[in-house]
């Protein structure tokens, strides 16, 4: 990025933080975010435009193969810094929020690479995301659920010794009642779409970026129902 | 020379055992529970796994210590028993294959922190180098005769667990391999010929590809890395296929049948050592023992698959941003897809 922001045209700047958000790059990332706030720029279309825009891109090399998780986790800590100056702004302008997801390994599993690979991709799409961690029993999903209230919960497990347990989950949530009310995504190495649809999950989603794609897409048909 | 040398020296294919947790949870381990305790707790149920493993024709066994680093030992608060749990690990294998009465190497099992290193994640090199020092020792001094480190992402972190060994034994074989299981490359991006390249170079004795999607997968790993021209053997170690949901349980379908045409196609394809990774059991490797004693010695195993013009080519470099550009605009719709078959 140059120096001098101030004479860039708008969207070839936008262009410009797609492509440092892309390589990783922080400091564009975040001098290229204080130069569309200061033109004006609402602090949600900065976020939509430069940074979910740069995300997407992100999202789909991943997907296909052409970037992998290094490079995935560092798109995600520009996208992070360049948030980190959106959303007290975008707080205050009360912003729609695009969703939120609560999202966690399954109980007797202590693997958490994809799941907050996962949780930084849901993040960088503009998704409110909380991170449960590791080991989470079917009380923690719905503790959560009650406290954040969130459209999507999210399952993630790499055992298949675990995996079963996203059933497990799942049931609870029918026991009281709230099995309709949220979106179930679930993922991890075993798992399949054949498993998701056995236990009733929403979706199996094979991969971070497939995760951000199938939320929006189904976050979109829920609201459209309603 | 050594016993690994020994054991190459011998034409043919070697056998390696099959897996140690799927077995553990069919005689009881709980979900979460660390297998690695066992070790003590049940050293009678260890042993009778690897024993079974011995008598299907195993040449190489695995000690019950994949997860047991400090890194996943935290994770249940035992990171203070990191000496005792992999010593004792290869204590019960010794003596199990010293009952045997032929010659079987003791594998001491490294298996990846769980942690992504920096300046990406946040386990700094040194840690990482440190942490597998402590275990490789253990492993060492509880009578291993070679360190195999498994199911590796990232080359960064196979290189700290290489350095580790070398810390405590300059000279113990160790074999490194990588889990391939992302569009032909490991999550991490790590191409089967970058592996190659690079862990021959750092000195491992032996290098290939372990767990995965499959035998299909492994299988290209394995043409990959021939078509490459190694200097060392490789390894071949593959799931019993996809598992499946069957009545709430995980089942893997591959049957002993079609791992033993899965041993003698990586053999073909230029595998010098053979074994099976999740859900194989003993007699997942009966079958495979049993195939590969019907192979042509005389064969020697060449690489017959040319390379795919994408597979070869590299990523551009990190920052590069007008090289991705121009490679994102270069791609064809579907055009990765002929990198990973």
């Amino acid at each position: 990025m140059s120096d001098d922001l101030t004479q860039i045209p708008t969207d070839e700047l936008i262009q410009i933080i797609q492509d440092d958000l892309y390589d990783g790059l922080v400091d564009g990332v975040e001098a290229g975010t204080h130069e569309l706030l200061r033109r004006g720029l609402t602090p949600y279309d900065v976020m939509t435009q430069a940074l979910v825009g740069g995300m997407d891109i992100v999202g789909v090399d991943f997907r296909d193969g052409i970037l992998f998780v290094p490079e995935v986790l560092m798109a995600a800590k520009a996208m992070k810094a360049g948030m980190e100056i959106l959303r007290p702004l975008l707080a205050q302008t009360g912003a729609q929020q695009i969703g939120t997801m609560i999202v966690g390994t399954v109980k007797g599993d202590i693997h958490d690479i994809g799941k907050n690979l996962v949780a930084m991709m849901m993040e960088g799409a503009g998704f409110k995301v909380v991170n449960l961690g590791i080991n989470c029993d079917a009380d923690k999903f719905l503790a959560a659920y009650q406290e954040h209230q969130p459209e999507i919960v999210g399952l993630s497990a790499l055992l298949t010794t675990t995996m079963p347990y996203m059933d497990v989950v799942i049931k609870r949530f029918k026991e009281e009642g709230l099995r309709d009310k949220v979106i179930f995504l679930v993922g991890g190495a075993p798992l399949n779409a054949a498993f998701a649809e056995e236990i009733e999950a929403d979706a199996y989603c094979r991969d971070a970026a497939v995760a951000v794609e199938t939320a929006k897409k189904l976050i979109a048909i829920k609201r459209g129902v309603k | 020379m050594n016993k690994w040398q020994q054991l190459l020296a011998q034409p043919g294919p070697l056998v390696a055992d099959g897996a140690m947790g799927t077995q553990l949870f069919a005689a009881g381990l709980q979900f979460g529970d660390p297998p690695e305790t066992w070790n003590v707790l049940h050293p009678d149920i260890v042993r009778g796994i690897q024993r079974r493993y011995i008598d299907a024709g195993a040449q190489i066994i695995l000690t019950n210590t994949f997860g047991g680093s400090r890194f996943r030992l935290a994770m249940h608060n035992l990171q203070g028993r990191v000496a005792e749990l992999n010593r004792t690990a290869a204590i019960l294998l010794r003596a199990e294959i010293e009952a045997a009465g032929r010659p079987i190497l003791v594998a001491g099992d490294i298996g990846p922190s769980g942690d992504i290193l920096a300046p990406v994640g946040t386990l700094s090199y040194a840690e990482a180098v440190d942490g597998f020092t402590e275990q490789a020792e253990a492993l060492i001094a509880g009578g291993a005769d070679i360190i195999w480190i498994e199911t590796m992402s990232a080359l960064e972190e196979v290189q700290a667990a290489l350095e580790g060994v070398r810390r405590i034994s300059a000279e113990i074989p160790v074999i490194t391999t990588l889990s391939f299981d992302t569009h032909g490359r490991t999550m991490m991006g790590v191409t089967p010929e970058q592996a190659l390249a690079v862990l021959t170079e750092r000195g491992a004795a032996a290098v290939g590809a372990n767990c995965g999607n499959g035998t299909d997968e492994l299988l290209a790993a394995i043409q990959r890395m021939q078509a490459a021209g190694p200097r060392v053997p490789l390894v071949a170690k593959s799931n019993a296929g996809m598992p499946e949901l069957v009545g709430g349980k995980a089942v893997y379908r591959a049957s002993p049948e079609v791992m033993a045409c899965y041993a003698l196609d990586v053999y073909r394809a230029g595998a010098r050592i053979i074994g099976a990774c999740c859900g194989s059991s003993p007699e997942h490797i009966q079958a495979m023992a049993a195939s590969l004693r019907t192979a042509d010695l005389s064969a020697a195993p060449a690489g017959t698959s040319p390379l795919p013009a994408a597979a070869a080519e590299a990523r551009p470099a990190a920052g590069d941003r007008a090289a991705r550009r121009a490679a994102r605009a270069a791609r064809q719709p579907g055009t990765d897809k002929a990198e990973t078959e």
